[in-house]
């Protein structure tokens, strides 16, 4: 059903290349093609939360919840545009911004102190408690800084972020 | 035959005692980065490692790749092959006319006069059944190489084989009549199997109701227990995989207290993809697609037979069969449930992150009032 890479046309490819700023290369995007055609089983045009829950190693990730606000009804193009943050081609500058999105819930451009408790609280479960949780995030920030009523913004996580080594690549595998 | 689509539902912790721990298999360590020494702004905020795990799981993962369908390319659809494939299949559809026509005028006299004497009739409905798995397998132009020494009957022994599609059950049974434990299926299927696949001995579950396993195992015992029923076969992986991975074996099997004799089974996929997936296509639908390829090859392998060491665990019993099985059969092994396929993961596997990250927070908070 549909997993073939004869649906999609040399057209559709370099378009979907050019939206995604050449993070992928042709191969690539062919063989995620296959996979979004492999995730979304009823054939609707997008990966729904249930299918993307469908895969056991997405589902146990803390921010899964999180990623499927972002995933959910995007069509092929939107979702390499996704993607294209993992890509070993993106800038640092890339990556940062789609952590700030991760953490921008409300998309605003300013991320708040419950924005970043709200991950905190996603990566740590019942086994912290609010306070705790509060009181780690107030001290660290006003070492760095911030108070508690800061409002980051992308430079700034340029600033906190950019320095350390980012690590964040996934391979895509091509046949 | 599809299973329900509907919402998928978190797993009853149930059915997490039946697997070892994932956390053997998966790499070490937290997928959340841990701070070390001093607590700064930057280890917290920084979820790379978390984001790039749920991409890699998006772009590509070991469970949905188990249940991966690889249709072979059509090698043989040119004007030469095409009508002697017509006279194949026309041919193979006649076989297996025959083969039944033969076995129900044969069963249904044996089974109503037998009826009394018990021990014949069962000898004989063995046979026939024996012989209708023959028909099935050569109506598929099936070429099955069998290895290795063939099963005795014995009494406390069971047989395990990883599973691909219920064509597994019919090979086997065409050498051999077991017993076979398997989930009752609507339609023609299940007519069969309440009353030809009865007369061999066969038990049923039903996967979608947790009591029943403990009703599936006391059957299970009874039977591996009397001497004078068919060897019962069991796939442990509860559900068909790709033929080219294993998924977790269930621990039932191994803790009846009998020796286990693992069967590998490899097709050849040159030939047919044999693996029957079951969220695409019905069984009638996944036969006749087997009835009109060109063959079904395959290799089986009778395996030593091994027993539970002392102070092993049925998981760990579960894991070492598993493995010689995937060892023989050429299978990767992966540390999945195949009821996930029905269900989503416990939450336990989110929460030990989640622990661990937490753990090293607090710790580097300690760190800090020192």
């Amino acid at each position: 059903m549909g997993n073939t890479s004869s649906m999609l046309t040399q057209y559709d490819i370099e378009e979907v290349q050019q939206h995604c700023n050449n993070a992928f290369s042709q191969q690539e995007i062919v063989s995620l093609y296959e996979r979004f055609c492999q995730l979304d089983r009823n054939g609707g045009g997008f990966v729904s939360g249930e299918e993307f829950l469908s895969v056991p190693e997405f589902a146990v990730n803390p921010l899964s919840q999180r990623l499927l606000t972002m995933l959910d009804g995007l069509n092929f193009k939107e979702f390499v545009a996704f993607l294209s943050a993992f890509s070993p081609r993106a800038t640092v500058q890339q990556k940062i911004e789609f952590i700030f999105k991760v953490y921008d819930s409300d998309g605003n451009g300013k991320v708040t102190f419950n924005d970043m408790l709200d991950v905190l609280h996603d990566l740590t479960g019942q086994f912290i408690s609010e306070h705790q949780r509060e009181q780690v995030l107030t001290k660290v920030l006003e070492e760095a800084g911030y108070t508690k009523e800061s409002l980051l913004v992308m430079s700034d996580f340029v600033k906190i972020l950019g320095s350390s080594g980012l690590k964040m690549e996934v391979e895509v595998p091509v046949d | 035959m599809n299973s329900s689509e509907g919402k998928l539902k978190s797993s009853s912790s149930e059915l997490d005692l039946d697997r070892p721990n994932i956390e053997d298999y998966l790499p070490s360590g937290s997928s959340i980065q841990e701070p070390h020494g001093k607590l700064r702004l930057r280890d917290l905020l920084d979820i790379s490692p978390a984001l790039t795990e749920a991409a890699g799981a998006i772009v590509d993962d070991s469970f949905t790749r188990c249940f991966k369908s690889n249709p072979p390319e059509l090698w043989n659809w040119n004007v030469y092959l095409f009508p002697l494939w017509c006279c194949g299949v026309v041919f193979r559809a006649l076989v297996l006319t025959i083969g039944w026509i033969i076995f129900l005028s044969c069963f249904i006299p044996v089974h109503f006069l037998l009826k009394g004497n018990d021990n014949l009739r069962k000898k004989m409905e063995r046979a026939l059944v024996e012989l209708i798995c023959s028909f099935f397998v050569a109506s598929w132009t099936g070429v099955v190489k069998y290895h290795g020494p063939r099963p005795s009957m014995r009494p406390k022994q069971v047989f395990v084989a990883n599973h691909t599609s219920m064509i597994d059950f019919i090979i086997l049974e065409q050498m051999t009549a077991f017993a076979v434990i398997m989930q009752k299926h609507p339609g023609w299927v299940g007519l069969l199997q309440s009353t030809i696949l009865e007369s061999v001995g066969c038990i049923w579950f039903n996967r979608s109701e947790a009591k029943d396993r403990e009703i599936v195992t006391r059957k299970l015992r009874e039977h591996s227990q009397g001497a004078d029923n068919n060897p019962l076969l069991i796939f442990p992986e509860g559900t068909c995989v790709n033929n080219q991975y294993s998924v977790m074996f269930k621990k039932g099997a191994f803790e009846l207290g009998c020796t286990v004799c693992p069967i590998a089974i490899k097709y050849n996929k040159i030939f047919v993809d044999a693996f029957w997936n079951s969220r695409k296509q019905s069984f009638t639908m996944h036969l006749l697609q087997l009835m009109t390829s060109w063959a079904v090859v395959c290799d089986v392998w009778y395996l030593e037979p091994q027993n539970l060491r002392p102070g092993e665990t049925p998981i760990e019993f579960a894991e070492r069969i598993r493995d010689i099985i995937s060892v023989r059969a050429g299978l990767k092994k992966v540390p999945w449930d195949g009821y996930l396929k029905y269900s989503r993961p416990s939450p336990k596997h989110r929460e030990r992150k989640q622990q661990s990250f937490a753990e090293s927070v607090l710790r580097g908070l300690e760190l800090e009032e020192k």
